[in-house]
């Protein structure tokens, strides 16, 4: 269980405001203090997109994720400049189907995983945003898994039910590309953070 | 209800529908849309009238027909929508007519841009509209204070028979936090509207008359007044405020909405730094927290008031300071947010820098401190 200071970025369409939905709904499940903020303008589908998602175990008083972020969700390559928002010691996420370039700095650490390619693996090209996810809790154990998927439960509902198989594998095959990397112990203390 | 993940602007209509909101007349704009999504989803399903109307002008006359007809009415838009209202919000407050009206406000002027903004202080607080008149307005910081001031604006819309404004900046509209709504029925002890334009069947013989037109000036002057005693009422009940670390403060903040959280952040940064600051947040700002200026220890020199606008706020606080101490100011505009370390180098720089009777420390649209 730790506090977290996340962007999550990407272009509009592959579900990078649900993924930080889902974040904030599993926090909330589990008692924590969750702020969830996008960024919003003239939407369309290929558009960027990003929020700022805030987990921790005090009141939260700013919202916004800018320059102390300790994790970077990153699925294009425009969002590769969020990396400079990481404070040392932060976490990258990188997904590499989409990304090309890798993290310059050295005082991060970066973690690469093909979640594009993960997803079809799983069934469906659409649950990119799972396998984020799953790399993203097993990376940080911010969050426990079972809470991502029973909020991602909820808001499928009944009429989407079926969905769920090919989530819980996407999710599933994440957790695994980081476990399987070396170095991919859990953060081992908590970055500094001025809150 | 337990708590939910909502967006402010879907937590105003839940809270409105809780409070027995059952009209609601608007027009969509970014960034407040969801909120008109929210109601014509729900208020359907609790036998509510919704309706999509043709512009911000019809909203606005909707909700002086319908709170004429002594319904609980709401209507929202963001700052170029509010600006149109104007003349229908003056209406409603020289009719006396009780209505709630929610403002997610953007940058302008004109169109201006969709991004958060604070730059709406004076058309609230100052009567956008026509003629001596105020609004009761509301400032929430969270999603659950806008929630409980939204059920808080219907009651008191109703007691002082006058319009009540919810203002929010675009962040406070589309940010998910959890929140809690609770079901706030109209207060009992209300009064019954025997004023609403429901027929004559309670009072034979006696008609119901709507109305903000008073040719005789020694008429209107008298309704003036007596719109303005309400006000002073309002002044002296319905101030809210949150004081925050102001006891050992050596720099007290002054700031309010989503732009007090951010304070809160760089009062974090600075505390562990041993600099002591506090923030006075208003949460009225119409009745203005004046007192709670007043009343700061003598210790505290400077005010430093930091706002999404080229300072607007900082006419009520001067005029609550009356030249006491030295008031300074911070502001980003134009959909820009100031960030927790601009605002904490600022208060280290007026405490370095800055001695009793000094000009004011003035910076705005600093581009290396905002997002």
């Amino acid at each position: 269980m730790h506090n977290e200071r996340i962007i999550i970025a990407g272009f509009g369409g592959q579900g990078i405001l649900t993924m930080g939905q889902l974040l904030a709904q599993a926090a909330l499940d589990e008692g924590r203090q969750v702020t969830w903020l996008p960024s919003y303008g003239p939407a369309m589908r290929g558009g960027t997109a990003n929020c700022n998602v805030i987990v921790d175990d005090a009141p939260i008083a700013s919202p916004v994720v800018h320059g102390d972020a300790t994790s970077v969700l990153i699925m294009n390559v425009p969002s590769m400049k969020f990396v400079a928002d990481l404070v040392p010691g932060g976490f990258a996420l990188i997904n590499t189907s989409m990304v090309n370039t890798r993290v310059e700095r050295t005082d991060v650490r970066a973690f690469y995983v093909p979640a594009t390619e993960l997803a079809v693996a799983a069934g469906d090209l659409k649950t990119t945003n799972l396998v984020m996810l799953g790399a993203f809790t097993e990376m940080t154990h911010c969050v426990g898994s079972a809470s991502v998927l029973h909020a991602l439960e909820a808001k499928l509902g009944g009429a989407k039910a079926h969905l769920m198989d090919a989530n819980r594998r996407a999710f599933a095959l994440g957790a695994e590309a980081i476990a399987a990397q070396e170095g991919a112990a859990h953060r081992p203390t908590e970055p500094s953070v001025p809150r | 209800m337990a708590r939910v993940l909502m967006k402010g602007n879907e937590a105003v209509g839940a809270a409105a529908i809780a409070a027995g909101c059952r009209h609601y007349f608007g027009y969509p704009i970014t960034p407040q849309s969801e909120l008109l999504e929210y109601m014509s989803v729900h208020l359907p399903k609790v036998g509510g009238v919704f309706l999509q109307s043709e512009s911000e002008v019809a909203a606005i006359n909707m909700c002086y027909g319908a709170a004429g007809a002594g319904a609980r009415v709401m209507t929202g838009s963001s700052s170029p929508g509010i600006a149109l209202m104007q003349e229908g919000i003056s209406y409603l407050a020289g009719a006396e007519l009780p209505s709630v009206i929610v403002n997610i406000v953007r940058g302008g002027p004109g169109l201006g841009g969709i991004q958060p903004a604070q730059s709406d202080y004076h058309q609230s607080t100052r009567g956008g509209g026509d003629g001596d008149y105020k609004l009761l307005v509301y400032a929430p910081s969270t999603v659950q204070e806008m929630a409980e001031l939204v059920a808080l604006a219907f009651d008191k819309a109703d007691e002082y028979r006058n319009p009540v404004m919810i203002v929010g900046d675009g962040m406070l509209g589309q940010i998910m936090e959890p929140v809690e709504i609770v079901e706030r029925p109209p207060d009992p002890a209300l009064p019954p509207k025997t004023w609403a334009t429901t027929g004559t069947r309670d009072h034979p013989g006696s008609r119901s008359i709507i109305n903000s037109l008073f040719l005789k000036p020694e008429v209107l002057e008298h309704h003036i007044l007596d719109l303005f005693a309400k006000y002073e009422r309002m002044r002296e009940r319905e101030v809210l405020v949150e004081e925050y670390r102001v006891e050992d403060a050596d720099l007290v903040v002054v700031a309010y909405g989503t732009t007090a959280r951010i304070v809160k952040s760089a009062i974090a940064a600075l505390a562990a730094e041993g600099v002591r600051v506090g923030l006075i947040r208003p949460i009225t700002l119409f009745p203005f927290p004046a007192e709670s200026l007043r009343r700061l220890p003598d210790r505290v020199a400077n005010l430093l008031v930091v706002e999404m606008s080229m300072g607007q706020m900082i006419d009520d606080v001067r005029i609550a300071n009356e030249g006491r101490r030295t008031v300074h100011f911070l502001g980003r505009t134009g959909g820009m947010i100031p960030l927790p370390q601009v605002i904490a180098d600022t208060v280290r720089h007026i405490l370095a820098e800055h001695h009793a009777g000094d000009v004011p420390h003035v910076s705005v649209g600093d581009e290396k401190g905002g997002r």
